[in-house]
């Protein structure tokens, strides 16, 4: 049996035929359309590699089927940048070294727009570290990514925080 | 991951018929249900993904004060309802403490509840697990024991139910709304869990096709507004499951305890209600005298399952501190580490 899914991702409207009802939006992404900038760490919830945000809200895309994403809106680390211009998370990872091998950066990066779209954490330092909790970093980059994650936000205007692709 | 066949529900009727399937099982967030899938612990023959049930996403205030939570709810958007976590701070506070950003907003408040225990025997398919495989044996006994049950827990099986919402939810008379194939029905939540006995692969009285459609706090709970707290011990500083959690509420006039809620997470294979501690507690002064033996009547029963006497006394100094957390009033903004006994308030 094969599965019709209509997905947008990175504004891109695709039409998708899966022959198999296996298939995470994760591998989705990675195998079928060549989206590898999110990654594939743990692929079982734990490492926050294969974040992205979903209608929204960022989540694991190793623990969501494609098949029940129909209908659904993605933004990977592909669609954040405005052509040359980055992302403001992603000129702050750049400024404050906040990645050291960059496995983990791609979903740390993602979780970052989450964080700042949810407005929870606010300017305190243990509120932002406590809500990057989900991202594990094996180089251990947690202080300079915690610092990015403060200036981006700060740098951002009310819009931009709430929009999805500022 | 076995093949299984798809189907989306676009009705609660159509989610009955198809759940109650031999094989079926229901699909909402999926952050439990996939992971067990991609272990092989869970073979379902058929997926029902109930996501897009209309009407089940909703939280209701009701009018006896309390609130109706529908199922699909997401954990992330509960806690963070600004009327719910005002009302019921103790729940927001247990959401919180659980699991991380990322899976909060993708799971759902019924998935919650409905979630298998995190026991390493019952993951390990080469260890021996009731669970998994009645009749089998439990590995656990005898292995490490640091996250296993010191109540209710019976030579069949000894894990814990790994949820830190249900705690407050069963300190608070949650009731769970149940749709199946014989109609509706409710059952309050702490009934909903099955101890192990010598039948730990049942878990919860739910049959084949029921499921749960929405959870009800009454408006008694919000009485404890002022003054209720989660408070959680765990191996990391955050995103870990409980090794002791505590829900306590108390209603208080003056220095009088007027009424007390207490619940213990980690330590069984339901969230596990101290009624006689609470009652103990009525008409005490606040104070930590009668929280200690409050404490120390809560955990009266309690047995290491293993090496894991320590709990017991873990329990007990976690449940005065709690109570005294929840002496003091609820604060108006949960600390930045939600239950984190790395908080000083």
């Amino acid at each position: 049996m094969s599965y019709s899914v209509s997905l947008t991702i990175n504004d891109v409207h695709r039409d998708i035929t899966l022959d198999d009802p296996r298939v995470t939006l994760l591998d989705l992404l990675r195998e079928r359309l060549d989206l590898t900038g999110t990654k594939k760490g743990c692929d079982r919830g734990q490492c926050g590699a294969c974040t992205v945000i979903l209608d929204g809200r960022r989540v694991n895309s190793c623990l969501a089927l494609a098949v029940a994403c129909n209908g659904s809106e993605v933004l990977t680390i592909e669609g954040l940048a405005h052509g040359d211009v980055l992302h403001p998370v992603q000129a702050a990872f750049i400024e404050h070294d906040a990645l050291q091998c960059g496995f983990c950066t791609p979903g740390q990066i993602m979780s970052a727009v989450g964080l700042i779209m949810e407005g929870q954490a606010g300017e305190d330092p243990e509120r932002v570290r406590e809500a990057m909790s989900g991202n594990l970093c094996r180089c251990g980059a947690y202080a300079g990514i915690t610092r990015a994650v403060l200036q981006a936000q700060a740098r951002m205007n009310p819009s931009a925080r709430a929009g999805v692709a500022a | 991951m076995n093949l299984f066949d798809y189907a989306r529900a676009a009705t609660l009727a159509d989610a009955v018929a198809s759940g109650r399937a031999e094989g079926a099982a229901f699909l909402a967030g999926g952050t439990n249900l996939l992971d067990l899938m991609k272990a092989n612990l869970v073979r379902p023959a058929r997926l029902v993904d109930i996501t897009r049930l209309p009407g089940l996403d909703r939280i209701e205030p009701l009018a006896d004060g309390g609130v109706r939570i529908g199922a699909l709810v997401r954990n992330s958007a509960l806690a963070h309802d600004a009327m719910f976590a005002r009302t019921f701070p103790a729940v927001a506070e247990a959401l919180l403490s659980g699991a991380s950003p990322q899976l909060r907003n993708a799971a759902t408040v019924a998935g919650n509840v409905m979630q298998r225990t995190r026991c390493p025997y019952f993951y390990d398919a080469a260890s021996a697990c009731n669970k998994r495989e009645p009749g089998a044996g439990c590995d656990a006994r005898g292995g490490h024991t640091r996250l296993q049950a010191v109540l209710g827990w019976s030579e069949h099986c000894i894990a814990t139910h790994p949820s830190d919402f249900c705690v407050p939810l069963v300190a608070f008379d949650a009731v769970a709304e149940i749709d199946g194939p014989r109609g509706r029905r409710e059952v309050p939540l702490e009934e909903l869990f099955l101890l192990p006995g010598d039948t730990p692969a049942r878990e919860t009285v739910l049959t084949p096709g029921e499921l749960i459609v929405a959870i009800r706090l009454p408006g008694e709970a919000a009485a404890f507004a002022g003054h209720a707290r989660y408070v959680k011990i765990r191996d990391r500083t955050s995103y870990a499951f409980a090794v002791v959690s505590v829900a306590a509420g108390l209603r208080v006039a003056g220095e009088r305890i007027v009424e007390a809620r207490l619940a213990f997470g980690g330590v069984a294979l339901k969230p596990w209600r101290a009624r006689e501690a609470e009652a103990a507690l009525r008409d005490r002064p606040l104070g930590r005298a009668a929280f200690a033996e409050a404490a120390a009547l809560a955990l009266r029963d309690a047995r290491p399952s293993g090496a894991n006497d320590f709990k017991i006394e873990l329990a007990r100094r976690l449940a005065v501190r709690a109570l005294e957390r929840a002496a003091q009033r609820t604060p108006a903004r949960l600390p930045p580490l939600p239950a984190s006994v790395v908080n000083l308030v």
